[in-house]
């Protein structure tokens, strides 16, 4: 049996969360990703799970990591401000290899910004936010019900290579409402799982991998030690930074998810199939690109949305094909330009790569995206 | 056929849970909805805006950008929300709070609804419900038992029949509009 429902996209993550077996949520609210800290406060400790405010976004970055390691499945959520402070975190999980779902509910920036306004400026702070060379999965929602499978979909990724997955979110799909159904009963949803310990405690070491790259994870208060640390470390969790141990590891934390791209990357072709035209677009900024298609479609013009659900790791091998299909890509984002970078790397001037940014608080109408692909094509 | 409407005054009048029990009795009615919103940092005061679209085809971009039916509950409203309004669109306006709605020539439905809110329940945080029971009967975007399922599952406990009442009271105003 199923249910409609009326749901914010924050909503939607808080089902998400519930059906994926989350137990553990650690943060600090901040508009506008409120409602998931506000929602999940009152939902996990129904299903046995713990809800713990902290003293700043930092903290609650911390003991997310904390209770990942106790192996729970777990969530944060945050904005802006929130999202900077929790760079240095997100690190050492992309180091320590801890399986975690932070969302990002963008709002404008730079600093305190706008609260309860629509942006996408931290696309390229989720991939480069934390410092030094790191790996990490960042998907994109652009609608209510998209949000809960995508938020499924962070805990399966995040669980099978563990690395923190980053939900993407903006103010237009975190606030909006829209129709979702969802099923009753979550127990038949299937859930993801870390792969555990094939050998004994005393014959076990926390890093060492097979094939898959990934290491078996072993909750702690099951008899296995291990040692976690954001120093550079070799397949015993123990600090070891010789250029052959450093390269070792680096290469392993970028291979595990690099040579998986066809399971990572996913993306949508909306009227692609004869298209000569397309936009590129993500998350909330979509909304205006498919009405706007829409409309070019009715003049008559060719034109189709390419939109990443995978944002990072970037769709390459997708964005190469694309510019060998159409003639020319406009790329639309609600900040001053940033995902158009990635797009015109990966084109390498094969076709021309135009841009419409809006960074004015407020979403593109589908009449000034239209105007833009006009403008593109002319 | 697809109805845009704009509900807006000031933050605490309800204007957002209006919005939502709109867009929810849509989908009773088993007819698409999206409802958005905007409002200021602040926790009450400061304008308020909540949109509604109701269609029964897929509906991409969640802001209203041709208004069918305007709300405005308070002048400052009046003044930032009506600047997209086309001939065809109708506005509501609060008697208490709007003198003007400036640069309107369209149909206005000047209705006390605060006053109404206040002699039918005593209090004026009804004053949401009135409007959309003036907006319901208006427009008939949804059926009257839609409408009432929806209010009837997002008010408090306890304030069912006095939600009942406003809903009602705010239809009348419409019904007895000259």
């Amino acid at each position: 049996m199923s249910r409609i429902l009326l749901l914010q996209g924050n909503q939607a993550v808080v089902e998400g969360a519930i059906a994926a077996g989350v137990k553990f949520f650690g943060g600090y609210p901040i508009t506008p990703s409120t409602e998931i800290a506000e929602q999940l406060a009152d939902r996990l400790p129904k299903v046995g799970g713990k809800f713990m405010q902290m003293e700043d976004e930092i903290a609650g970055l911390g003991a997310v990591i904390g209770a990942s390691m106790a192996g729970c499945k777990v969530m944060d959520a945050t904005s802006g401000p929130g999202f900077s402070l929790k760079q240095e975190m997100l690190g050492m999980a992309c180091s320590a290899e801890i399986p975690l779902v932070l969302v990002n509910v963008q709002r404008v920036g730079p600093s305190t910004g706008q609260p309860t306004s629509p942006s996408q400026g931290d696309v390229m702070q989720t991939r480069w936010g934390t410092h030094g060379d790191h790996w990490l999965i960042v998907l994109s929602p652009a609608s209510v019900p998209e949000t809960f499978d995508i938020t499924l979909r962070a805990y399966e990724l995040s669980e099978k290579y563990r690395c923190p997955v980053i939900i993407l979110m903006d103010e237009i799909v975190g606030h909006m409402r829209e129709k979702i159904v969802l099923p009753d009963d979550y127990s038949k949803i299937p859930q993801a799982q870390r792969k555990g310990p094939s050998k004994k405690p005393e014959d076990w070491k926390a890093y060492a991998t097979d094939a898959s790259l990934v290491p078996e994870f072993a909750p702690y208060g099951t008899g296995y030690r291990w040692h976690i640390t954001g120093l550079v470390h070799d397949e015993t969790g123990f600090p070891k930074g010789t250029p052959a141990a450093t390269i070792a590891a680096q290469d392993r934390l970028r291979d595990k998810l690099m040579k998986h791209l066809d399971d990572i990357v996913t993306v949508e072709n909306y009227k692609m199939e004869d298209a000569e035209f397309a936009v590129v677009a993500y998350g909330g900024a979509s909304r205006s690109v498919y009405e706007a298609v829409d409309m070019a479609r009715k003049e008559g013009l060719k034109v189709g949305f390419f939109r990443p659900i995978t944002i990072w790791p970037f769709a390459d091998k997708q964005v190469k094909a694309l510019a060998g299909k159409v003639k020319g890509i406009l790329v639309h984002e609600l900040n001053d330009g940033q995902y158009v970078l990635e797009v015109e790397r990966a084109v390498a001037g094969k076709v021309p790569v135009h841009f419409y940014g809006k960074y004015d608080n407020e979403s593109a109408t589908p009449e000034q995206v239209l105007a833009a692909i006009k403008k593109a094509m002319a | 056929m697809k109805h845009e409407f704009r509900f807006s005054g000031t933050g605490g009048q309800g204007l957002i849970t209006a919005g939502i029990i709109l867009a929810e009795a849509a989908l009773l009615d088993g007819k698409l909805a999206i409802q958005s919103q905007s409002y200021g940092p602040e926790a009450r005061g400061g304008s308020s805006k909540a949109e509604v679209i109701v269609s029964d085809e897929t509906i991409h971009f969640p802001r209203v950008t041709h208004p069918n039916v305007l709300l405005v509950m308070s002048q400052e409203a009046a003044n930032k929300f009506s600047k997209d309004l086309s001939k065809e669109s109708v506005v509501v306006t609060d008697t208490l709070f709007v003198k003007e709605v400036p640069g309107f020539t369209g149909k206005r439905y000047d209705l006390p609804i605060t006053h109404t809110a206040t002699e039918t329940c005593g209090k004026v945080l009804f004053a949401n419900i009135v409007a959309l029971g003036a907006i319901v009967a208006l427009t008939k975007c949804v059926s009257e038992d839609a409408i009432v399922k929806a209010v009837l599952h997002r008010v408090p406990k306890g304030t069912e029949e006095a939600n009942k009442k406003a809903l009602k009271a705010g239809m009348d105003l419409i019904k007895n509009h000259k």
